[in-house]
């Protein structure tokens, strides 16, 4: 049987849209596909050697819950949610929930993304940062972490053309 | 049941049990049995979907008290 194989464009550049590529990635390699993810964009900020950057924003994400990570199971029920408009008057709201976040994450059982990333790479996922927004945005190949790999849209399809799934996140 | 490994995958959640699992099963050898606690209701389909993927046998799934317990059978 050939090897399956799985490509992920991953996009997007924040604490919470950093799981679904290294989720999947980790665990399409352990099922033995062979795997790789192509960072584009702000993307980019999930393969650089720093990860601290990487926040969760409540603000225009109506989507997002916001609970506390402590507390009695009354007090942890409560939804904070506030309006945007008083979102984004107070200053270090965006860093205030991403540590929260960061809380819940750990309470759960949940992975961090350091780990989850080092799972992909100890897994053989290969890494593609795209060339063109590394220059775009200004950042240096010493930016990013070992191990990766640049290369621009013909890379990609190089591989992505051979696969069973292939994602855009 | 036998076994041969033991892994506690409690507390961890979704997808660390089926990672570390599988790491697990690359430490014993094929027809050995790995015996893995979760507390992670996902798990249950999980696993299953694991074993059918790659081929390693899920002897069985049981749970009490919140508690799952799984044996699986090296490829």
């Amino acid at each position: 049987m050939d090897t399956k194989k799985m490509a992920i464009i991953a996009t997007k550049g924040t604490l919470d849209w950093a799981y679904p590529p290294f989720i999947l990635a980790s665990t399409a390699a352990a099922l033995g596909y062979e795997t790789q993810i192509f960072f584009t964009f702000y993307g980019l900020q999930l393969v650089r050697k720093d990860l601290s950057g990487l926040k969760v924003s409540p603000l225009g994400n109506p989507g997002m819950p916001m609970k506390m990570p402590f507390g009695p199971k009354w007090f942890k029920s409560i939804n904070w949610n506030m309006p945007n408009a008083i979102q984004s008057l107070v200053p270090g709201y965006e860093t205030v929930a991403t540590s929260l976040m960061k809380m819940t994450i750990a309470n759960n059982g949940v992975a961090t993304i350091p780990d989850l990333r080092s799972l992909c790479q100890e897994a053989e996922v290969k890494f593609i940062a795209c060339q063109m927004t590394v220059e775009l945005f200004g950042f240096e190949h010493s930016d990013f972490i070992d191990g990766l790999e640049y290369g621009g849209a013909a890379t990609f399809f190089e591989f992505a053309g051979e696969t069973d799934i292939c994602l855009f996140i | 049941m036998n076994f041969d490994k033991e892994l506690d995958a409690r507390g961890l959640n979704c997808p660390l049990p089926i990672l570390r699992a599988k790491k697990a099963l690359a430490e014993v050898a094929s027809g050995q049995v790995l015996k893995i606690l979760s507390t992670d209701p996902g798990s249950v389909k999980d696993f299953a979907a694991f074993a059918k993927q790659t081929g390693n046998e899920l002897l069985s799934t049981a749970e009490a008290g919140g508690e799952f317990t799984f044996f699986m059978k090296k490829k």
